[in-house]
């Protein structure tokens, strides 16, 4: 089993009217793990995720999940997976419990099971309380729960979540990814979109970032931090009028470009050990210096380096 | 996967989303407004405003307005469905069924199921409240159900062209006007409410070309001769022609979403 992939993605294309949304993209998925399709706004990822499950006709490439294509054997496919959308897919208008109900018995449990089924993800959801109120009375945690609880129900070894922490508060948002790394730890492959680079650094194992429907990089989120560079070095200058004088400093000793913004300085060391002698110099010249921070390369960094975002 | 799979069976889905359909009215019960308020209010404005102009009284009007209202009635309810299909499309729910290793056509057909309990519903409504109005056909209890199941057929069969609008339509909204003035102009320019001989030329012109005239035509025949005419047997042949017509073209209409 292990040597077949949980995902192969191979020069996926798709065109709305002129516009190529998702362009030549490929990636293969390994059973077990977590990946993340990371990019800003607009630039294809659930174009993708909709072509891979299906709800949408590739114009080019194809999808095969656990080696099976998604349009030869659709039905095959389909019956693999789970999957969460970006706008809770649960009937507003039902409890639900009765959503749970509808969706196992859609998913060709018998009556019997499908009550069984809907009890236990109502406890491991802990949605036992509300169960029978309308979902009109749900917060978003409470609606993401039960939509993630619905793509469970046939236990799905491989599950797609579009965004699943999109608009939810940070408290709600922890403990999604609790329940995503549960997930994992049972044995599922999960494929997650998210524009979070947070998200992405703690959950993923592995990660494509996508722009403008391209695949730009892809890494484990260790890989991709370090291909951005080392330490970054931030200070202020305590006067206006030696930013300049500061800035001539820093060249001479960092080779990297040097990014201001007003009296804000911010440099990418290669080594920590440059730190020293920066401070060193600075202090000989006279330039008093504010709000010193010394940072890890993050996934940020990485973002903002490989994508140009929507315009 | 210890859950067992007894695959896609179009009967079972079809059955669990009508369920579903029925459970979304239930817990909404602005969804009956149309099938049950209207007709009533409709009966008893028509009624008692017109009948006095028209028919010189409520009581002689309502042979013709009994009918008129029913299969108003079953217009507007039969065009719940197109702005319902697009709202379902329009959310995330219908992403997932369409996700789901279930019977694709399913969802279409779970609608226009639960359609016709609504336009059951309709019917007895509209019937009940003309009865308390003093409205008692001559004939006997069997042919008011024999119009009542004409109307309801009509009803569905008309469902599937709004169905067809619903699924080509760009929002619930355009739907929802578009069938709102479909309903008005049919029923209104009908011999629904006046009779046709009233009408000038041309509107009696319209009048002839509309099916509804036919099928109220039907109805008021069935209802004061007791017996199968041949206008309700062209109104059947109708409604299997809409049928056999759009339904094949809601389910392409679908296919392409």
């Amino acid at each position: 089993m292990s040597a077949i992939n949980a995902i192969e993605v191979s020069h996926l294309t798709k065109k709305f009217g002129q516009k190529t949304v998702v362009d030549d993209i490929s990636f293969n998925v390994r059973q077990g793990e977590v990946f993340g399709l990371l990019g800003p706004n607009g630039a294809g990822k659930t174009t993708t995720l909709r072509m891979m499950t299906t709800l949408l006709k590739a114009d080019a490439g194809h999808v095969k999940i656990f080696g099976h294509d998604t349009v030869k054997e659709g039905r095959l496919a389909r019956s693999m997976f789970g999957l969460t959308g970006q706008y809770a897919s649960v009937d507003e208008d039902i409890s639900a419990r009765e959503n749970l109900m509808i969706f196992s018995r859609l998913n060709g449990l018998s009556r019997q099971d499908a009550k069984q089924r809907t009890t236990e993800l109502l406890t491991e959801f802990s949605l036992e309380n509300s169960a029978d109120k309308a979902l009109k009375n749900f917060s978003g945690g409470m609606r993401r729960r039960l939509d993630l609880a619905v793509s469970l129900i046939t236990r799905p070894t491989l599950i797609f979540l579009d965004e699943p922490t999109t608009g939810l508060d940070p408290r709600t948002r922890t403990q999604m990814w609790a329940t995503i790394r549960q997930l994992v730890k049972q044995g599922s492959t999960v494929i997650l979109t998210t524009q979070y680079l947070d998200e992405a650094d703690q959950l993923a194992d592995n990660l494509a970032i996508i722009d403008h429907g391209k695949v730009v990089k892809m890494g484990t989120p260790a890989e991709l931090k370090q291909q951005v560079g080392g330490t970054k070095l931030n200070f202020t200058v305590g006067q206006a009028t030696q930013v300049t004088a500061a800035v001539n400093l820093l060249t001479s000793q960092v080779p990297n470009t040097i990014q201001r913004t007003g009296q804000r300085l911010s440099v990418r060391l290669n080594q920590v050990t440059e730190l020293t002698p920066i401070l060193a110099s600075l202090k000989q010249a006279k330039i008093a210096i504010d709000h010193l921070s010394v940072q890890e390369p993050s996934l940020d960094d990485v973002f903002m380096d490989l994508t140009v975002g929507k315009n | 996967m210890d859950v067992k799979m007894h695959g896609g069976n179009v009967i079972m889905n079809t059955a669990t989303m009508a369920y579903r359909n029925l459970l979304k009215t239930v817990h909404n019960p602005d969804n009956f407004m149309d099938v049950v308020i209207q007709p009533v209010l409709f009966m008893l404005m028509f009624g008692y405003l017109f009948g006095g102009a028209i028919a010189g009284g409520v009581q002689a009007y309502l042979p013709t307005i009994v009918p008129g209202i029913l299969i108003q009635t079953m217009l507007s309810a039969g065009s719940g469905s197109g702005a319902q299909i697009r709202e379902d499309l329009d959310s995330g729910v219908f992403d997932r069924f369409k996700s789901l290793p279930m019977a694709h056509i399913a969802p279409l057909a779970g609608q226009l199921f639960a359609d016709s309990l609504r336009l059951l519903i309709a019917t007895i409504t509209s019937l009940t409240t003309g009865y308390l109005m003093g409205w008692r056909p001559a004939v006997g209890f069997g042919w008011v159900v024999a119009i009542g199941l004409l109307a309801i057929f009509t009803g569905w069969a008309l469902s599937w062209i709004f169905a067809l609008l619903g699924l080509l339509a760009k929002s619930a909204g355009a739907v929802q006007s578009a069938s709102l003035m479909t309903m008005l102009v049919l029923s209104f320019m009908s011999n629904a409410f006046v009779p046709l001989h009233s009408l000038t030329k041309p509107l009696q012109f319209v009048a002839h070309l509309n099916p509804v005239t036919y099928v109220i035509t039907a109805i008021r025949q069935i209802l004061a001769t007791g017996s199968w005419t041949h206008e309700a047997l062209l109104v059947v042949v109708f409604d299997v022609a809409v049928v056999a017509v759009f339904a094949p073209l809601a389910v392409w209409a679908y296919d392409r979403n």
